[in-house]
């Protein structure tokens, strides 16, 4: 106790403002301490993150089964995938439609419907949290059992669709449809990416819109030149995490196709193929490359958002 | 003059009100189908596909007595039980894990911290499947597939770097005055952090413990790849099983059971509404 007193610098020479150029020195001497909070991260980093994903490089140019020891195969099941396996290639198609579809209505509801909640005089705190209510439900099993009911053939949706003329034969089967209905629970969820834009907006200063007023902006133009750019980080954040979300998307899936991804693989989302490889059929090999194609496809896709980021993501405070 | 305020106003409150009616409209079409749920569970089973009513003809809160019954021999409580464990489990590992690590990011002076704190935040985007497989490898070997703890363990271990970057950002916006007068007071770092980090962390605390429970208690996919024993089974799980047995056929009991899986995510939601949603909009957390 009184060595670290004394290790201080004197009191007169302590910087007043607290800035931190002269703040104490002490940590510096121990890093150990560092470590020890840090232990079970660096151990969970370790053998469940970084080596798990090594591991993983490496199981995917194997024949690995669970059972037996892996032999090397090199890029076998990588060919395999691509030109040899057209449940593979259905499963990337379904999942590449519904994060084409779904991530850029969601992100469109949310933001419409935080425009909307933003010019609230009252109760904009209750309306907040009842639009958000489905984000937290809708990830579960019980929601999508309930979704599973009302589209199922002369199921409530179905009954409705039918009443005014459209007739679908069915929404979870048929294969033309039953996307849709995921893509529908997908949307639904809306709230949490909303919640986000509310916070933004709420972040745009007053001062624009007035200009924009002065100006004699339309709703649109002020939409476009004034809500649209400010939000642009805030957009760009909610469409990285949709994105990346969206390609991971299994529960819905799984329980509205009764675990097998019908109707005509429909609804063969990504990972609910990875998981029959690796978990039914005990192909870890295989779900290994599965794996990283997803890993490399999400961060390809990222990666496109970041760069092409500096021509619309607008920063306040950035010279033009 | 007042004839122009009063057309104005009057204006103003017609407006108003046009957009209450247009935000509740959209509302309830948006919570339809969990009002619908609800009133399933108390539907007679052959009403409950068809009937485009949302209440039902006949009440069957026996629905609720079936599912209370459980599947394939076991209780229900049993289920609630193992997903109580599993999630509070997880809660208490992201909360203890999460919060040394962030202290060790935010305030203390390693070489490696910056590399290591990038590698946290890239790992947010890491898909699970990656390490899913040989994750699972190793806690065969160790034959702990079937138990709780490849479910809680990760979470010790603080793998969850989503908690650890919103406890970062938190404790960076606490002044760092605050350490220093600890450290005068003869604090080291542990003290520091457990009677001056800690207590002021709570916020950040009460988000995490939220969102942790509710992402586990809605968590399918590793329960359903770890655990193979319907004993060890969660609600989840005990929901697809239920399914599986009884074939659609009881539809009451199983929306019932759904009801009834759902309530500590509602209960959670009423409760802590607030936090939650503001928990979101500072840290920009998913639902």
């Amino acid at each position: 106790m009184t060595t670290e007193t004394l290790r201080r610098p004197p009191p007169g020479s302590a910087d007043p403002a607290g800035s931190g150029r002269n703040r104490p020195r002490y940590r510096r001497h121990r890093p150990g301490i560092a470590y020890l909070f840090l232990s079970p991260w660096v151990l969970g980093a370790l053998l469940l993150t970084l080596g798990p994903m090594l591991a993983s490089l490496y199981l995917s140019f194997t024949d690995y089964d669970l059972f037996t020891t892996p032999n090397w195969v090199g890029l076998e099941n990588y060919r395999k995938l691509f030109t040899d396996d057209p449940r593979f290639l259905a499963s990337a198609k379904v999942t590449a439609t519904y994060v084409l579809i779904s991530v850029p209505l969601k992100l469109a509801a949310a933001l419409a419907v935080a425009m909307l909640l933003n010019n609230a005089r009252r109760g904009q705190g209750f309306y907040r949290s009842a639009f958000y209510a489905p984000s937290l439900l809708g990830t579960g099993v019980a929601i999508a059992l309930a979704w599973r009911a009302l589209f199922t053939d002369d199921g409530v949706v179905d009954s409705l669709t039918g009443q005014v003329g459209w007739d679908t034969g069915g929404w979870i089967n048929e294969p033309d449809y039953a996307i849709y209905v995921l893509i529908i629970l997908a949307i639904w969820q809306f709230g949490a990416p909303m919640v986000i834009f509310l916070a933004g907006l709420k972040q745009v200063p007053q001062e624009l819109y007035d200009a924009a007023a002065v100006d004699g902006s339309g709703r649109w133009r002020t939409f476009r030149s004034v809500t649209l750019p400010m939000l642009s980080p805030i957009i760009l954040f909610n469409l990285v995490l949709e994105t990346i979300h969206a390609f991971q998307a299994f529960t819905p899936a799984f329980i509205v196709s009764g675990g097998r991804g019908g109707p005509s693989n429909s609804t063969l989302f990504y990972t609910l193929y990875l998981y029959e490889r690796g978990f039914s059929q005990f192909r870890m090999g295989y779900a290994s490359a599965m794996a990283w194609i997803l890993l490399l496809t999400v961060a390809a896709i990222t990666a496109l958002f970041f760069g092409t980021s500096r021509r619309w993501v607008f920063y306040a405070g950035e010279n033009k | 003059m007042t004839t122009h305020t009063a057309t104005v106003s009057t204006g103003r409150r017609l407006r108003g009100l046009g957009w209450h009616v247009l935000i509740i409209a959209m509302l309830l079409l948006l919570l339809y189908p969990i009002a619908w749920l609800l009133t399933a569970s108390v539907k007679p089973t052959d009403e409950i596909l068809s009937s485009l009513d949302l209440l039902p003809t006949r009440f069957v809160p026996e629905n609720y007595s079936t599912a209370l019954d459980g599947v394939a021999g076991i209780s229900v409580w049993r289920f609630f039980g193992n997903s109580v464990i599993v999630a509070v489990g997880a809660v208490l590992g992201n909360l203890i894990s999460c919060s040394l690590a962030a202290y060790a990011f935010a305030r203390l002076r390693f070489r490696l911290r910056g590399p290591l704190f990038a590698f946290t935040l890239l790992t947010i985007m890491l898909p699970y499947h990656v390490v899913l497989i040989p994750q699972y490898t190793i806690f065969q070997k160790l034959d702990l597939v079937g138990t709780f703890v490849p479910l809680i363990l990760p979470k010790l271990l603080a793998t969850d770097a989503f908690f650890i970057f919103l406890m970062v950002q938190f404790i960076r916006g606490l002044p760092r005055e605050l350490d220093d007068a600890a450290e005068i007071d003869g604090c080291g770092p542990v003290l520091t952090f457990r009677y001056v980090i800690l207590p002021l962390l709570k916020p950040a605390l009460v988000t995490t413990t939220i969102f942790t429970f509710i992402w586990t208690w809605n968590d399918f996919f590793s329960q359903l790849v770890y655990l193979n024993d319907p004993e060890t089974y969660t609600l989840p799980l005990a929901l697809r099983l239920f399914i599986d047995q009884t074939s659609e056929s009881a539809f009451g009991p199983m929306f019932a059971m759904s009801v009834l899986s759902i309530v500590p995510v509602v209960l959670f939601f009423l409760a802590f509404q607030r936090y939650l949603v503001e928990g979101i909009a500072t840290s920009g957390l998913k639902g």
